[in-house]
C-alpha cells in the first residue's frame, strides 16, 4: 500500500446512535485515533450506507477503514472492501446491546474502542503470502498398505496426485488380506462377503500413479510439508525421495495374546485367538490344533483384553461383528457343530444389527452376556470355560472342543513413530498418550487434525475401526492431504485458518535463541540451526501465533497481527486519573479482556445478542489464539495504568477444547510465570486472571466479569495511574 | 475451477454437509449449499454437548462458518429445497425452490419485529418445549444472523405490525418463492436425519404419559439457549426431576419399528446422565438398555459416567411406560433380561433414546435413488456424479460423518476432474 489513506465510519442503527453521543466519538476519531475522513451513517450496512463507503474509496481513494459498527462475524459480506484494510469495532454487541445506553462508562468505553482500533489500523499490513523458494512437490505419500491406505493411495491418485505407497510386509492388503471372509457392508446387511480389500489391492496396482513399494518402512523424514525429503529402506536398500504430505495408514497388530493367560492362552493349543481362527478358516479347515479333530462346540470369548483397564482400555470395534462371523464359519464347516459367544455386549452398530440377527437366526449360534471367569483343561482333551451372571444362569461351566479369544487392536503407533521425522520436537506424533497410543485428534468436528502439519492419520492407528471403516477414512485423509498442498502452493494457511494469508515473519536479529518457541509450537514448526539459532519452516506453521506469545523479545510479526499491534491498542487507552475526574467522585477502573476470537469472542456476541449486561470496565479484544498471549502485553497495560487483566480461553485438560490444541494450557503455564513480571512492577498477581470459558457459556459471562472487577476493586486502583 | 459444470452441489447444511462443502471448496472447487431450514448447523446445533468430550458443538461450527464467510468459493442458500435433478455426472441442471424469509438482506437482527409480533409458534428448534413469536430468529448463534417470518403461524391480522417495527426495511411480506436453477458437475447428499416419531411405540407412552420426552428435547432442556435456560426442568411442572430414567432402544433394534441399532443413542444417555448430576448433585439417573454400545475409545467415557454412584446402569428391556396414578411420575416397568423378573419404578422424568431415521424417509430425493426399506440410500447404486453422506446410509455420530464427508468432497472433486 503505497500511500495509506483512512477513514472511521460510525454506524447509529441497531441502537449504537441512541446509546452514544456521536458527536464526542467523531471527535475521538478525528483528533485522537486521526483517522483523517470520519462519516456516521444510520445505518452503515444498508446498500446506501455502503455506497457512501464505495464513493470515498472510488472519490477519495480511501483504502484503510475503520467500520465502528456491529461484530465483525455478521454482515461480512457487505463489510468486505477488496484491497482495502478493514477493521471492525464492534460497538453493537460489545457496547450498545450490553450497555446502559447514554452512560457515561458505556461513552468512555465506545471511545477506547475507537482509540484501540485505530491504533490498531494505523499498524496493520494487507497480507503478502508465503512464497516456498522450491517449487512443491505434489506427491502424496502413504505409509501403509492395508485397507486405509489402499483406498488413501487410489483415491489421491484419481484425482490426479502422484503416490508412493509403501508397505513393510511383503504383500499389499494388511490384515482385512488375511480375512477368510468379511463381515457385511451392503444392503441388505447379512451376508458374508469376500474381503472387499482384495478389490482395492487389484485396483492400486492397476492405477499408474502409485509407486507401490512393499517390504518398504520410513527411515527418516525432513523438510516440510511441499517439501519432505523421505528416506525408505525398501528390502534393505534406502531410497530417498520428496514428498508433498502424507497420509499415516500404518495400522494395528493384534494385542499379545500371551498376556491372556487368565483366558486359557497358553494353557491348550485349543485355546486359539480370532485371528488363528481366520487364518483355519481361510486354509479351508477348521480344526482342533491339538488332535486335528473337528470341534463340535466352539466357545467365542469376547473382549479378551479389550475394555478392561489392565489390558487394553477400549473397545476394539470390529470384534463382536468378526466373532459372529467366525460362529456361522464354525456352522458351515459343520452343520452340527454349536457356537457359543460370551460377550459383555453385544456391539454391532447401525446396519450391523441385521448381521447380528442373521447369525442369531441360526439355532447353532448360541450367545449369552457373560462374565467368563476362567478357562481350565477338562476331561476328555476338551476345556471347561466357566462363566457369571449370564442369560443361562448365575455361575455355568461350558464344555469346549475349542475356545477362540476375541483379541483387539492395539495401534502400531503405541510403541513405534512410524513417521520417523527429523524434527526437533520428536520423531512421531506428539502427546498419543492421550488417545491410547492411536494417532488421533481430540477433535469431533476435525477428525483428521493432527500437530504435524500436512500428515493426517487414517483407518487402525487413528481409532479402533472395521475394514469398511477404514477404506472410508482413507478417502476423507487423502483429501485433507491433497487440500493441504494446494493451500502450500498459494501461501494459505491450511486448518484451522484456512483462509490466511499471513505468516510468522520474525525480526532475527533480536533473538536472544532462548528456545521458547521451538519448544511451545504446538505444531513443531520451528527448527534450530547449528548455532541454535531458531527458524520457521512454514509449512508447519498453522499461524496459531503460539511463537508470538511466546517470544520475550517480541520479534515474531504477522502482517495483521503482532505484539507491537496488541501493545499500541493497549497503549491507546484513555485511562482517568484523580486529575481528570470531580474530587467527590471515584476514579473508574480501566480493565482489559484478552479473549480467544472463536470461543470467548462469540461467546459475548451472543451476550449481547440476549442483551445481558455487561461490566463496562473492560475493554475487550480477541486473540487468534491464547497461546499468542505476550506477557509484555500485561506491562504494556499496567504501566499505562490498567488496573486487572482477564483472560477468556477455552477448556484445556485432557478434553481441551482449543483448536491449536496447545493454546489456553500455554497461556495458562506463562502465567504461571507472571509473578515476576508483576513483582517487578510491584504489582499483584490477581490483577491478571485466566478464566477457561466455552463458546455456549454466555449466560455465565455476568457473573464472571463482575466479580473479577470486584476483586480488582478490592486490591484497589493500579499505583500506576497517571505515572 | 470456475466453469459450471466444475461445481458441486451440496444438499443439506447440517455438520456432514458444511464438512464436504468446506473441504471440497478448501480443496479448489466451487460449492453451492442448499438448506431446507432458515439457518445452517443441522441437527448439532441443536445439541448441548458432544460426546465424549462434552464440548458445545456451536465451538466446531462458529469454524465452519468462519470458513464459509471467508471462502469466496461457497454459497449457500436457506429455505431452499432441491426438487428436480435432470443430466448426469458434469452436468446436472438442478431445479431449487426457495421459500420466502419475508425478512431481506437488511435485517440487522435487532428483534424489533418479534417483540411487535402478536402471534406464536411452536419452536420447532425446541422440538416444542416452547413457542415463539411468528417472527423470530431460529437460535441464538444462528447463522446467517438473520430472522424469518412463519407465514403459517403469522395471523396475517395484525396490521403488519412486524413491517411497522422494522426501521430497516428488512420485513418483506410479500416475498415471493424462488426458483433457482443451477448447472453443476457433481451432488453431495447430504440430508441428514430425523427422529422416529417414538408415539408409534405406543408403550413407551411419548405423548400419553407426562414427562416422557425424547433424548433431543433433553439436549434442549439442558442448552443455555434452550427453553429453560439450561435448566432440565421436567415439562408438566417446571421442576427439576430428582429421578430421571433414560430407556435405551426407543425405537431401534425393534423389527416393528427400525430394525437397525442407531449407533448414538448409548452414548448420547451416558452424557445426559452427565448432563443431569453436573446440576443436582443428588439426583439419580438409571439407563435401562439391551447392550451398552460404546464402540472404539468411547468405552472410557462409559466407565467415567458409571463410577457416578447415582448413575445405574441397568441391564433390561422397558416394557411399559405409564402415568403414576394421581401424580405427574412416570412408572417404568422394565424385565431383567439377566433372572427375567420384573421390575417396577417410578420416575419423576423419562428420557427415551430415540432412534434415527435418514431425512430420506420422509423426503426422497428428486432423483430416482436405490433406498433401504428403512429409507436409507444404498451407496454402490447411486448415479455417477452423485454421493451421499453420513446418516443418509447409515446411522453415525459426529466424528464418523465428517470423515465420510470429507471422503465424499474427494469423490465429488475426481468425479469433476474426470469428466
Amino acid at each position: 500500500m503505497e500511500e495509506r489513506k483512512y477513514a472511521a465510519y460510525l454506524c447509529k442503527g441497531c441502537g449504537i446512535g441512541a446509546a452514544l453521543k456521536f458527536g464526542d466519538l467523531a471527535k475521538v476519531a478525528t483528533r485522537e485515533a486521526k483517522l483523517g475522513l470520519v462519516k456516521e451513517h444510520d445505518v452503515l450496512c444498508s446498500p446506501e450506507g455502503l455506497e457512501m463507503i464505495r464513493q470515498d474509496i472510488a472519490n477519495e481513494g480511501i483504502n484503510c477503514i475503520l467500520i465502528a459498527a456491529c461484530s465483525p462475524r455478521v454482515k461480512f459480506e457487505e463489510f468486505d472492501f477488496p484491497g482495502c484494510i478493514v477493521e471492525r469495532v464492534n460497538l453493537r454487541e460489545l457496547v450498545a446491546w450490553t450497555q446502559d445506553p447514554e452512560d457515561k462508562e458505556t461513552q468512555a468505553l465506545a471511545e477506547d474502542y475507537i482509540r484501540m482500533y485505530g491504533a490498531k489500523i494505523k499498524k496493520v499490513e494487507l497480507p503478502e503470502p508465503y512464497k516456498n523458494e522450491e517449487e512443491i512437490s505434489k506427491t502424496i505419500l502413504v505409509i501403509g498398505g492395508g485397507a486405509a491406505g489402499l483406498s488413501a493411495a487410489l483415491f489421491a491418485a484419481r484425482n490426479g496426485y502422484p503416490v508412493v505407497l509403501v508397505e513393510k510386509e511383503a504383500q499389499l492388503g494388511g490384515y482385512g488380506a488375511k480375512l477368510h471372509r468379511a463381515t457385511p457392508t451392503s444392503y441388505p446387511f447379512t451376508q458374508l462377503q469376500e474381503p472387499p480389500v482384495l478389490a482395492k489391492i487389484k485396483e492400486v496396482q492397476a492405477e499408474p500413479n502409485i509407486r507401490v513399494l512393499t517390504g518398504t518402512q520410513v527411515v527418516k523424514m525432513e523438510g516440510q510439508p511441499g517439501l519432505l525429503d523421505v528416506t525408505v529402506n525398501h528390502n534393505g536398500n534406502e531410497e530417498t525421495f520428496r514428498v508433498g504430505t502424507v497420509v499415516l495408514a500404518a495400522g494395528w497388530k493384534p494385542y499379545d495374546a500371551t498376556k491372556l493367560e487368565k483366558l486359557g492362552y497358553g494353557l491348550s493349543p485349543d485355546v486359539i485367538t480370532n485371528l488363528q481362527m481366520e487364518e483355519m478358516a481361510r486354509n479351508g479347515k477348521i480344526l482342533r490344533p491339538s488332535d486335528g479333530k473337528v470341534p463340535e462346540t466352539v466357545v467365542f470369548i469376547q473382549c479378551a483384553g479389550q475394555r478392561d483397564p489392565e489390558h487394553l482400555p477400549y473397545c476394539s470395534d470390529f470384534c463382536c461383528a468378526a466373532s459372529l462371523k467366525q460362529a456361522l464359519y464354525v456352522r458351515q464347516a459343520n452343520p452340527n457343530a454349536v457356537a457359543m459367544i460370551l460377550y459383555k455386549d453385544i456391539r454391532t452398530p447401525g446396519h450391523l444389527e441385521m448381521f447380528y440377527k442373521e447369525a442369531q437366526s441360526d439355532p447353532g449360534v448360541m450367545l449369552t452376556k457373560a462374565e467368563v471367569t476362567g478357562v481350565e483343561l477338562a476331561p476328555g482333551a476338551k476345556l471347561k470355560v466357566t462363566a457369571q451372571n449370564t442369560l443361562l444362569g448365575e455361575n455355568i461351566a461350558l464344555e469346549a472342543d475349542l475356545v477362540v479369544l476375541a483379541t483387539g487392536m492395539v495401534p502400531v503407533t503405541l510403541d513405534n513413530p512410524i513417521l520417523n521425522l527429523d524434527y526437533r520436537q520428536g520423531p512421531g506424533l506428539p502427546d498419543l498418550d492421550l488417545f491410547n497410543g492411536f494417532a488421533d485428534s481430540n477433535f469431533i468436528c476435525f477428525p483428521y487434525e493432527t500437530r504435524r502439519t500436512g500428515i493426517y492419520a487414517a483407518g487402525t492407528v487413528r481409532q479402533p475401526m472395521g475394514m469398511a471403516m477404514a477404506m472410508d477414512d482413507g478417502v476423507g485423509a487423502a483429501l485433507k492431504a491433497i487440500q493441504a498442498l494446494e493451500h502450500i502452493e498459494i501461501g494459505m494457511a491450511v486448518h484451522p485458518r484456512a483462509w490466511d494469508e499471513t505468516f510468522p515473519d520474525p525480526f532475527m536479529q533480536r533473538c536472544t535463541q532462548c528456545k521458547r518457541c521451538t519448544e511451545e509450537c504446538p505444531f513443531g514448526a520451528i527448527e534450530e540451526d547449528e548455532k541454535g539459532t531458531p527458524f520457521y519452516k512454514i509449512n508447519r506453521c498453522r499461524r496459531c501465533a503460539t511463537c508470538m506469545g511466546a517470544c520475550p523479545e517480541r520479534i515474531v510479526n504477522f502482517k495483521d497481527y503482532s505484539v507491537d499491534i496488541m501493545g499500541s491498542m493497549l497503549k491507546s487507552l484513555d485511562v482517568p486519573t484523580e486529575d481528570d475526574i470531580e474530587d467527590d467522585e471515584e476514579v473508574p477502573l480501566r480493565l482489559i479482556g484478552l479473549v480467544c476470537e472463536n470461543d470467548a469472542y462469540p461467546a459475548l456476541d451472543a451476550a449481547g445478542l440476549h442483551r445481558l449486561r455487561l461490566n463496562p470496565l473492560i475493554r475487550f479484544v480477541p486473540l487468534r489464539c491464547m497461546g499468542s498471549f505476550n506477557l509484555v502485553w500485561v506491562s504494556d497495560a499496567f504501566s499505562r495504568g490498567v488496573d486487572g487483566m482477564l483472560l477468556l480461553g477455552c477448556k484445556y485438560g485432557d478434553d481441551y477444547q482449543c483448536h491449536f490444541a496447545k493454546g489456553s494450557e500455554l497461556c495458562a503455564y506463562r502465567l504461571t510465570k507472571l509473578s515476576e513480571t508483576l513483582d517487578k512492577l510491584g504489582l499483584e498477581a490477581d490483577r491478571v486472571q485466566l478464566v477457561q470459558l466455552a463458546i455456549s457459556e454466555y449466560d455465565k459471562l455476568p457473573e464472571i466479569l463482575n466479580s473479577f472487577v470486584e476483586r480488582v476493586k478490592e486490591i484497589g486502583p493500579n499505583p500506576f495511574k497517571g505515572m | 475451477m470456475s466453469s459450471d459444470n466444475n461445481k458441486v452441489l451440496v444438499v443439506g447444511g447440517g455438520m456432514s454437509g458444511l464438512t464436504a462443502a468446506l473441504e471440497a471448496a478448501e480443496s479448489g472447487a466451487q460449492v453451492i449449499i442448499t438448506e431446507k431450514l432458515p439457518y445452517l448447523g443441522g441437527r448439532v446445533a441443536q445439541l448441548h454437548r458432544y460426546f465424549p468430550k462434552l464440548c458445545p458443538p456451536t465451538c466446531g461450527l462458529e469454524i465452519q462458518f468462519r470458513r464459509i464467510r471467508e471462502n469466496p468459493r461457497i454459497t449457500f442458500h436457506t429455505l431452499a429445497e432441491v426438487t428436480g435433478v435432470t443430466g448426469s455426472v458434469g452436468d446436472f441442471q438442478v431445479t431449487v425452490q426457495v421459500k420466502p424469509r419475508y425478512v431481506n438482506d437488511r435485517c440487522v437482527a435487532c428483534n424489533a419485529c418479534a417483540e411487535a409480533c402478536p402471534a406464536w409458534r411452536v419452536n420447532d428448534f425446541n422440538y416444542g418445549l416452547d413457542k415463539s413469536k411468528a417472527a423470530y430468529l431460529p437460535f441464538d448463534m444462528a447463522f446467517p444472523q438473520k430472522y424469518v417470518i412463519d407465514r403459517e403461524a403469522c395471523t396475517g391480522d395484525c396490521g403488519a405490525k412486524c413491517a411497522e417495527a422494522c426501521q430497516y426495511g428488512a420485513v418483506d411480506l410479500n416475498m415471493a418463492p424462488q426458483t433457482l436453477t443451477f448447472q453443476v458437475g457433481s451432488i453431495i447428499l447430504a440430508a441428514g436425519w430425523e427422529l422416529y416419531d417414538i408415539s408409534k411405540v405406543d408403550y413407551l407412552g411419548f405423548g400419553r404419559v407426562n414427562n416422557v420426552i425424547t433424548n433431543m428435547q433433553m439436549e434442549r432442556l439442558a442448552a443455555s439457549n434452550g427453553p429453560t435456560g439450561g435448566k432440565i426442568l421436567r415439562p408438566s411442572d417446571q421442576r427439576p426431576p430428582k429421578k430421571v430414567a433414560f430407556v435405551q432402544c426407543a425405537g431401534s433394534r425393534d423389527e416393528n419399528h427400525l430394525p437397525y441399532c442407531s449407533y448414538i443413542c448409548c452414548m448420547a444417555s451416558l452424557k445426559q446422565a452427565t448432563y443431569l448430576r453436573e446440576q443436582d448433585p443428588e439426583a439419580q439417573a438409571s439407563i435401562f438398555y439391551i447392550d451398552l454400545r460404546t464402540p472404539g475409545r468411547y468405552e472410557q467415557f462409559m466407565w467415567k459416567v458409571r463410577d457416578d454412584e447415582n448413575v445405574k446402569l441397568i441391564r433390561g428391556k422397558v416394557a411399559k411406560v405409564d402415568q403414576e396414578p394421581g401424580s405427574d411420575n412416570v412408572v417404568v416397568t422394565v424385565e431383567n433380561t439377566l433372572d427375567g423378573k420384573k421390575l417396577r419404578e417410578v420416575f419423576d422424568l423419562v428420557v427415551l433414546a430415540v432412534g434415527m431415521v435418514p431425512s430420506t424417509k420422509q423426503n426422497p430425493f428428486p432423483l430416482p435413488l436405490s433406498y433401504t426399506p428403512e429409507g436409507f440410500v444404498i451407496p454402490e447404486l447411486l448415479p455417477e456424479g452423485v454421493f451421499a453422506v453420513a446418516s443418509m446410509k447409515s446411522p453415525l455420530d459426529v466424528m464418523k460423518s465428517n470423515e465420510d464427508a470429507t471422503g465424499a468432497a474427494l469423490k465429488s472433486l475426481i468425479s469433476l476432474s474426470r469428466r
